[in-house]
């Protein structure tokens, strides 16, 4: 269930509709921001940023310290042998 | 891809598999966890990780593929919907080849009904607005993850006044097919992985509930080979220290509190159904959405008449056992000889996320083929070399 | 190129009039020439007008230019190059008619060019029948005849039959093209999909799935965009290289419809083995992995029009390996895995992290999805 692939918001197309370019490692499509932009975080704060697309919609900001976290975590793990 | 192949490093997926060998020594005993999400499922299957888990940690596929738990009387309401006259039917490519009572939506497509693939509910709304003369319906399905998509697509038909759209609403709910499986009776199941996406919507809080009403540990996990296993080992760390929470695993998306404008849009857009079908499980309450009063005109079930006759599965068919996980794909006596991906008897057959469809598309274990996998290394080591070693 | 698999380039090699036709000297090309109308397959003065205009004008073969009712070809001329002739055919739809890398035409040449290579024959002369629709305008019927001349001079082959129809508008779809082509093989040079045998090597020549994804996005209704271009190509070179290198070529065949997964698992089920391919030495340039990620497909499901599949004798991997390497269609060949006894005849992944999955044949095309 949910494909969703994460992307960078490179242009807004729309404003008014929240449309904005999102590019996923070279695939590019014209993105909803529906579901992120706030009257605290309006559309031109997102240019630049990582979100996870899904059918469309930008689901969610991909928060990329969290990444590097997950991506670590393995190093901070000493299991004795 | 970036985000993506960081996320599948085999020498970090190595460490994992190693930590969750030693909590499975410490634990010390057969444990069974459930990934929820189809996507989930799918991500083992097609990276074989089941194969490199210690044979104590067994993983059970859970019901999340909304394509395969769609009961067949919605499918033939879909083909009814796409045969009105001038109709254009759109929808999520998954949907196509589900079979109901009177064959697919794609067979319906050779019998000349418009039906079009979108990738985005958006799209269906551009064809409404490129066909102002043609009604155009959305085949909206799909959890929580989709259905904000749906939400915000009728919200900008209703600003556009975009009279000829609307929308099959068949969305459904997580949490309510969670609290089935957890009151079945003799469930063997020892922990959850949540569905990551899902959860990117309505956070992690919506567990705690479950968590703590049913005592099994819920990890919220993502769909990356290193998400998976650290969710289960994650899991596994909850059982050996003897806890039971609620935790993040996928902390680079969700959020507690999950999404809020998302939600809002559900909250505008749609209501509760009191009860809906769910091919594989029955009848669960309050487990599918309808579009609201406020936007009946989007509403297809509203503006069209729909059959809406119920249509049994095979009586032969045991999806609902394969998905309490009380019963392996290839221990249904139709596995792979009257059920096929292409002649699904059941839910489980239907997508390619549905727990028999993936033994049978992936040959896992099952009667088919056995993972002979000491005879092919030592194959392998005979084989010629690759281009890489060529290439010293 | 003057190699010894096209001795006395006289046949294979026609003289060169690409340029001319490119710059065409007495007729201007405009949208205005009009449409198909139901006359131009009547057989009368319509037909014979379209038929000089632009197939003959187009292709310039004398055989062609005799406007008889079938070509006459010299049978010495075969002879001299092998003792078996190879005959295929094949039919071509495909939406939409231009993309990137190519068009129905040169689709049409290349396809059937590659039928005939993998079999190890060279590919020599070839007939084109065109269903058009009426309303198509003769502007692209002569665009596509020209792109197919193009691609038949690269692939050194001559057309030298031809037919059209029109069917009502509404009965088809502008332009469907079947070629069919002969050549000539040697006996036993590439034995077929029956004779795999454990320890054989298993090639490809380069990259998966380009063209399907290429079209995939070209038809514009999934809004994407990306830099793939469709891989078009004819492989009689490519075929002909790796026969000259390796004493046994045991099969080839060009990855089309249904894509590597579909071409590996024939080969399991004909020569009851299983093939094993690793999942780290798989070709697949990023944007097409990436588009496959964002459309939930397989790379080794999509379509490929230019992609040799090779099995050989392990002892000669390095060899065949190295005579794609040499030709720009092989550059980027690569071994992705070995052949194995096995029972049951299956295809067999072995993934990054050392465990194992089944690649199943494909179901139909493929879908976009969303789950
Ligand atoms: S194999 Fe088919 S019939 Fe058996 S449980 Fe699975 S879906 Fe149902």
């Amino acid at each position: 269930m949910c494909l969703a692939v994460p992307g960078q918001v490179v242009a807004i197309v729309d404003g008014d509709q929240q449309l904005a370019t999102v590019d996923l490692s070279g695939v590019r499509r014209s993105v909803s921001l529906a579901c992120l932009v706030t009257p605290d975080r309006p559309i031109e704060q997102w240019v630049g940023r990582w979100v996870v697309v899904h059918a469309g919609f930008a689901l969610e900001e991909l928060d990329v310290a969290a990444a590097t976290e997950t991506l670590t975590w393995i190093d901070r793990l000493t299991t004795p042998a | 891809m970036k985000f993506v192949t960081e996320f599948r490093d085999p020498a970090s997926v190595a460490g994992w598999v190693r930590e969750i060998a030693h909590l499975a020594q410490r634990l010390d005993r057969p444990v069974a966890l459930m990934e929820v999400c189809g996507g989930q499922t799918h991500t083992i299957f097609k990276h074989g990780l089941e194969a490199l888990l210690p044979e104590t940690v067994e993983l059970i596929h859970g019901p999340g593929c909304p394509v395969c738990i769609m009961p067949r009387g919605r499918i033939d309401d879909a083909i009814a919907l796409a045969e009105q006259p001038g109709m254009i039917f759109a929808t999520f490519g998954d949907a196509l080849r589900v079979p109901g009572a009177r064959g697919s939506l794609m067979q319906a497509k050779a019998r000349g009904a418009d039906v079009r693939v979108v990738y985005s509910p958006l799209d269906a709304l551009t064809l409404a607005q490129t066909h102002p003369d043609r009604p155009v319906v959305f085949f909206g399905l799909g959890f929580e993850t989709t259905a904000p998509a749906v939400a915000m697509t009728i919200l900008a038909a209703a600003r556009a006044q975009q009279a000829n759209f609307s929308v099959f609403c068949n969305h459904v709910l997580v949490v309510p097919a969670l609290e089935f499986l957890l009151q079945a009776s003799g469930l063997r199941l020892d922990g959850f992985i949540g569905p990551g996406h899902v959860s990117a919507v309505i956070g992690t809080d919506p567990y705690q509930a479950v968590v703590d009403r049913y005592q099994k540990p819920v990890v919220v996990g993502g769909f990356e080979p290193i998400d998976l296993l650290q969710s289960i080992w994650m899991l596994l760390l909850q059982l050996v220290e003897g806890r039971c929470a609620v935790e993040n695993q996928y902390h680079r998306l969700v959020k507690p509190e999950g999404n809020s404008p998302a939600l809002a849009a559900l909250a505008q857009v749609f209501t509760v159904r009191e009860q809906f079908e769910w091919r594989g499980l029955g009848s669960l309450p309050r487990s599918g959405l309808a579009i609201a009063p406020a936007f009946a005109a989007f509403d297809a079930e509203q503006r069209y008449c729909l059959p809406s006759q119920a249509s049994e599965d095979s009586p032969v068919c045991q999806c609902g056992l394969i998905l309490q996980g009380k019963l392996k794909p290839w221990e249904c006596s139709a596995f792979g000889r009257g059920c096929t991906p292409d002649h699904p008897l059941g839910a489980c057959m239907v997508s390619s996320e549905g727990a028999c469809a993936a033994y049978y598309k992936y040959g896992h274990g099952g009667p088919r083929s056995p993972m002979a996998a000491p005879r092919r290394f030592a194959e392998a080591s005979a084989r010629p070399p690759l281009q890489s070693e060529l290439a010293r | 190129m003057a190699s010894s698999n096209h001795p006395s380039d006289s046949l294979a090699t026609p003289p060169s009039n690409v340029l001319e036709f490119q710059q065409p000297q007495h007729r201007t090309r405009s949208s205005d020439e009009g449409y198909i109308t139901l006359a131009h397959g009547s057989g009368g003065r319509a037909t014979h007008n379209l038929i000089t205009d632009i197939f003959l004008e187009t292709f310039r073969s004398d055989a062609l230019n005799a406007l008889d009712d079938s070509a006459r070809l010299d049978l010495a001329l075969f002879m001299a190059r092998g003792d078996r002739l190879a005959f295929t055919t094949d039919s071509f739809v495909v939406d939409p008619l231009f993309f990137p890398g190519g068009d129905i035409g040169s689709l049409a040449i290349n396809g059937t060019v590659n039928d005939l290579a993998v079999t190890g024959a060279q590919p020599l002369y070839l007939s084109c029948g065109f269903i058009l629709e009426e309303g198509t305008p003769i502007a692209l019927l002569r665009r596509i005849a020209q792109s197919m001349k193009l691609a038949a001079d690269t692939a050194r082959v001559k057309v030298v039959a031809g037919d059209t129809k029109v069917v009502p508008r509404g009965k088809g779809d502008q332009i469907y093209i079947n070629t069919a082509g002969v050549g000539v093989a040697r006996s036993n040079q590439v034995p077929g999909p029956r004779y795999l045998q454990p320890g054989d090597a298993i090639l490809l020549s380069g990259p998966m799935g380009d063209h399907g994804t290429a079209i995939l996005l070209a038809r514009g209704d999934l809004a994407l965009e990306a830099d793939i271009t469709s891989d078009c190509q004819p492989l009689h070179d490519l075929a002909a290289a790796l026969c000259e290198a390796c004493p046994t070529v045991r099969a080839m065949r060009d990855a089309t419809r249904g894509g590597v997964a579909a071409v590996l698992n024939e080969f399991a089920q004909t020569s009851r083995v299983s093939m094993v391919i690793e999942e780290a030495a798989l070709p697949v340039r990023p944007p097409v992995a990436a588009a496959c990620e964002v459309l939930g497909l397989d790379p080794l499901h999509m379509a490929n029009e230019g992609l040799l599949v090779a099995v050989v004798p392990g002892e000669f991997a390095a060899r065949a390996l190295m005579a794609m390497q040499m030709l720009p269609e092989g550059r980027e060949a690569c071994l992705v895995g070995h052949v194995t006894k096995a029972d049951p005849p299956v295809v067999i992944l072995q993934t990054r992290f050392g465990s194992e999955r089944i690649i199943e044949w494909p179901m139909g095309d493929p879908l976009p999805r969303i789950c």
